[in-house]
């Protein structure tokens, strides 16, 4: 198997897994505070990896080029209360014309 | 309610334009893309893995960042577990259909029954958009050739950003999602594509251990 079908099925396994967990494991064993902040907290933290990772960096290395203007212009939509398709297409057409402009 | 559920299934679903595109920009196939949005079904968890791998990261960093991202499902399935109170075949139909968008549509509602239709009719619409947008986007994408030629590769951390940015609210929550960005960022020069975003969790296990 392709690394590409691991990932593909190995995480929509784990995927599976974890929602059906959820609903069959007893209510006490997560009622914690501490867990609920936690499971608050760790999409926020991989996300926000996830964008400046992929927007700044090339395999290992620093890279400033048109995906930095094209995340700047999906900020500019958010601020701007912009629906997910809007600030999705708006950072693709940005970074296209800079990469075949410049 | 239901056409409440109706509008967020449709503009949900429609983002599946997005991954479809996402994948295949990332060197995913039109089947894999299909099968992630059918199997997988969790958009966060979807662009973790065709993000993680195009970026150069192994599977084992896709599938970690991608369950990561979804352990927030079995949470959802914890909290709506009474409400819903399924068992058999409703209970592994529902635990596929428990994300954000029908949880959040669920627990807005008043009473246990409309939650109960909140969840099935927002959990099913979106199922049946995402995926039928799912395939659209592939193959917009496939016909227009390699996306990454033309580009248009600020399109998938733009897609990450506008799924963080609804989380962004008290300031604990800025000081994580800076904290990722500058852990994130330092440690890519060092080690394998993908542990730096892995490496992130450990940030919001610290902080919301603490507190």
């Amino acid at each position: 198997m392709s690394p590409g079908w691991i990932a593909v099925i190995g995480a929509s396994v784990l995927a599976f897994a974890l929602k059906y967990i959820g609903s069959s494991i007893p209510q006490s064993w997560l009622a914690h505070s501490r867990i609920q902040r936690i499971n608050t907290l760790v999409p926020i933290a991989l996300l926000s990896a996830l964008v400046a990772v992929q927007t700044l960096t090339d395999k290992t290395k620093f890279v400033l080029d048109q995906r930095a203007a094209g995340v700047a212009v999906a900020i500019a939509a958010l601020i701007a209360k912009a629906p997910f398709p809007v600030v999705v297409v708006g950072a693709a057409i940005t970074s296209a014309l800079i990469c075949n402009f410049k | 309610m239901k056409r409440d559920s109706f509008t967020v299934a449709f503009t949900v679903g429609a983002y599946g334009i997005a991954f479809g595109a996402a994948a295949i920009a990332n060197h995913f196939t039109v089947a894999q893309a299909c099968v992630l949005s059918l199997l997988l079904f969790s958009g966060a968890s979807q662009f973790a893995v065709v993000g993680v791998m195009g970026a150069g990261g192994s599977a084992v960093s896709a599938i970690a960042t991608s369950t990561l991202l979804g352990t927030r499902n079995a949470l959802y399935g914890l909290r709506l577990a009474p409400i819903l109170n399924h068992r058999g075949m409703k209970r592994i139909l529902g635990a596929q259909i428990t994300i954000d968008e029908s949880t959040g549509v669920a627990l807005a509602q008043s009473t246990d029954e409309e939650m109960r239709k909140g969840f099935w009719f927002t959990g099913i619409g979106v199922f049946i958009f995402w995926n039928i947008f799912t395939v659209l986007g592939a193959l917009g994408a496939k016909a227009i050739g390699d996306p990454s030629a033309w580009g248009l590769d600020a399109a998938v951390p733009a897609a990450f950003l506008g799924l963080l940015w609804p989380r962004l609210k008290a300031r604990e929550t800025w000081a994580v999602a800076g904290a990722a960005i500058i852990l994130s960022l330092s440690l890519t020069p060092f080690v394998p594509a993908g542990v730096p975003i892995i490496s992130c969790a450990l940030i919001s296990i610290i902080v919301g251990w603490r507190k």
